[in-house]
């Protein structure tokens, strides 16, 4: 290759065929196990393991999953949950933020720490002792059990204190000009003008809470708590013997919202998770 | 003056009680538990020194958990990595269907493990799941994925790279966007090999964002379990348990919660080292400003 041809190749960048081929064939081994589900869920059982092109389609494995187990119950249960963390996370951490972000105080620094603690000792790890706390507070299979935990999020606090950083002092000093008081101000100035990280958060949060199982597998123990995590995995391991086509119906249900929301809204949540990875 | 201040705690008092409640004081109190006998009936816990670690350091099963997860850790850490690296490069650039590969990749991680999981234990399935099916058509032995001592830790070790690698590549490709586009054109007239742009350029100004995923990756070793109760239960015979899958056994199946803490403040101390390690060691050294 001449010099002038290789550099023209770098500006642009075009990946070569070799590089092509690799990431489809690594593409296509990524997406194989959900083409796999799709193609069990929506065929009868005996092509469970046979591919036959024609095979006729039907839904009846879905309706029988959703005959076999409480998985409206589950899936009421799974919202109510995804929405009461965030809430809580939106509300607690923008407080915390705030505080941080435009307050000078004693012991700042160290109670700055102490809220980074929590990014790395996350509740998942510290089971034992958050369940004993739940049963002194007769807490146990509610759905408030879930959730208290995460409710305050170093990663929320930490991710909207370098946004709040950001914004010009100026805009809070108009406000406060205007007669403006601390909560006013971080309503009317601050919570709008991070919306986009909010966003970012929401989506990082709500696919983990709608995903997240020990825990609310520990704290649960009847279908009145049970989120479609830990539903899905009682539902698999012991109603059913193995019979895969519902089972993978069942499996994707229990993930089609927030594929479905992935799907539709692809950009947004890979920028979401991008802004709420970087530092 | 004294006014902001009690504005400031009163903005942190919500968060600070639930995360003193949750994280600070149970992490405390698991250390002061780890000291206890756990309490049985109407015998209340008692004082036994380090009798916990002791039963902790003659349990086998914690060793081979520890083992594991050693294992388990040096195996997802570098693959889902470079596999993440290799993607974003890839979708970085004008690559063909550069939207569906960017797709497929992320996937896996905003579906729930639990339900990936069972997709893959179909997968695994003797006899008829898909592996078994294809090594079949080549005429390969039968062999039990799930079942087998040999590879049981390596199957559920896949499962955990093909679901995290997606979610590492979306930090890569952030950090890619964001280089200077001229570092691009000038490395072009020097007419630089595509490989020496990567070594020399993208690869250092990348240190920052490897780090953090490593970090991140280092934590998804210590967390990742839930595959393991759908997949494998720790077994056969052990062979595929993990730390936090033998604490939730012994924590909530045996419900022996003094040798509980004691395996919790392990799974404490590995994950403060790396804190440290991050804090104090790698920070300083991998910024190019």
């Amino acid at each position: 290759m001449n010099p002038s041809v290789r550099a023209t190749r770098l500006v642009y960048n075009d990946p070569g065929w070799l590089d092509t081929i690799a990431a489809w064939l690594l593409a296509l081994l990524w997406v194989l196990p959900l083409a796999y589900a799709v193609w069990t869920a929506f065929h009868a059982g005996e092509y469970s393991t046979r591919f036959a092109l024609l095979a006729p389609l039907t839904l009846e494995n879905f309706a029988r999953a959703w005959a076999a187990a409480p998985f409206a119950r589950y899936f009421v249960n799974t919202v109510a949950l995804v929405t009461m963390v965030l809430v809580c996370q939106l509300v607690l951490s923008t407080l915390a933020a705030y505080a941080f972000a435009r307050y000078e105080f004693p012991a700042k620094k160290l109670l700055f720490a102490l809220v980074l603690v929590q990014l790395m000792i996350t509740p998942d790890i510290l089971l034992v002792e958050n369940y004993k706390t739940m049963a002194r507070l007769a807490l146990v299979d509610t759905l408030l059990a879930i959730g208290l935990p995460y409710f305050a999020s170093a990663f929320a606090i930490f991710l909207l204190r370098q946004t709040f950083m950001r914004i010009p002092k100026e805009l809070e000093e108009a406000a406060r000009v205007e007669g403006a008081n601390a909560l006013q101000i971080l309503w009317r100035v601050y919570v709008p003008l991070a919306r986009p990280v909010y966003v970012a958060f929401a989506l990082v949060s709500v696919s983990f809470h709608w995903n997240n199982f020990l825990w609310p597998l520990i704290i649960t123990n009847t279908q009145n708590a049970r989120p479609l995590t830990v539903g899905l995995q009682v539902f698999s391991s012991t109603d059913q013997g193995i019979d895969w086509s519902i089972i993978t119906a069942a499996t994707l249900m229990s993930a089609a919202p927030l594929l479905v929301a992935f799907l539709l809204f692809q950009r947004q949540f890979v920028q979401s998770f991008m802004r709420a990875g970087i530092k | 003056m004294r006014d902001t201040r009690i504005h400031a705690y009163l903005l942190l008092l919500p968060a600070f009680v639930l995360l003193a409640s949750f994280t600070h004081v149970p992490a405390i109190a698991t250390l002061i538990d780890s000291f206890f006998s756990t309490p049985k009936g109407s015998r209340p816990s008692v004082w036994v020194g380090l009798e916990n670690y002791q039963v902790m350091a003659a349990d086998p099963v914690f060793w081979k958990a520890l083992t594991n997860n050693f294992w388990f850790a040096l195996a997802t850490i570098p693959l889902s990595i470079g596999l993440a690296l290799a993607m974003a490069l890839w979708v970085n650039e004008r690559i063909a269907g550069r939207a569906f590969l960017r797709m497929a990749y992320f996937t896996p991680t905003v579906l729930p493990m639990v339900a990936v999981a069972n997709i893959w234990l179909f997968f695994y399935t003797p006899q008829y799941g898909l592996l078994e099916q294809i090594r079949g058509a080549f005429g390969l032995p039968a062999q039990n994925w799930l079942g087998d001592q040999r590879t049981a830790l390596a199957a559920v070790t896949a499962v955990a790279v093909w679901k995290e690698a997606g979610f590492f590549m979306i930090f890569y490709l952030a950090a890619l966007q964001g280089l200077n586009p001229s570092l691009r054109e000038a490395a072009a007239i020097e007419g630089a090999s595509r490989w020496t742009f990567f070594a020399r350029v993208q690869w250092p100004l990348l240190m920052p964002t490897t780090l953090f995923v490593m970090v991140n990756a280092v934590i998804n070793a210590v967390r990742m379990v839930d595959h393991i109760v759908v997949l494998t239960r720790g077994g056969p015979d052990n062979a595929s348990t993990l730390l936090l899958f033998h604490l939730y056994e012994v924590g909530f199946r045996y419900w022996d919660s003094g040798y509980a803490a004691a395996l919790t403040m392990v799974l404490l101390a590995l994950l403060g080292s790396v804190a440290l390690l991050q804090f104090f060691v790698l920070d300083r050294r991998v910024h190019y400003r």
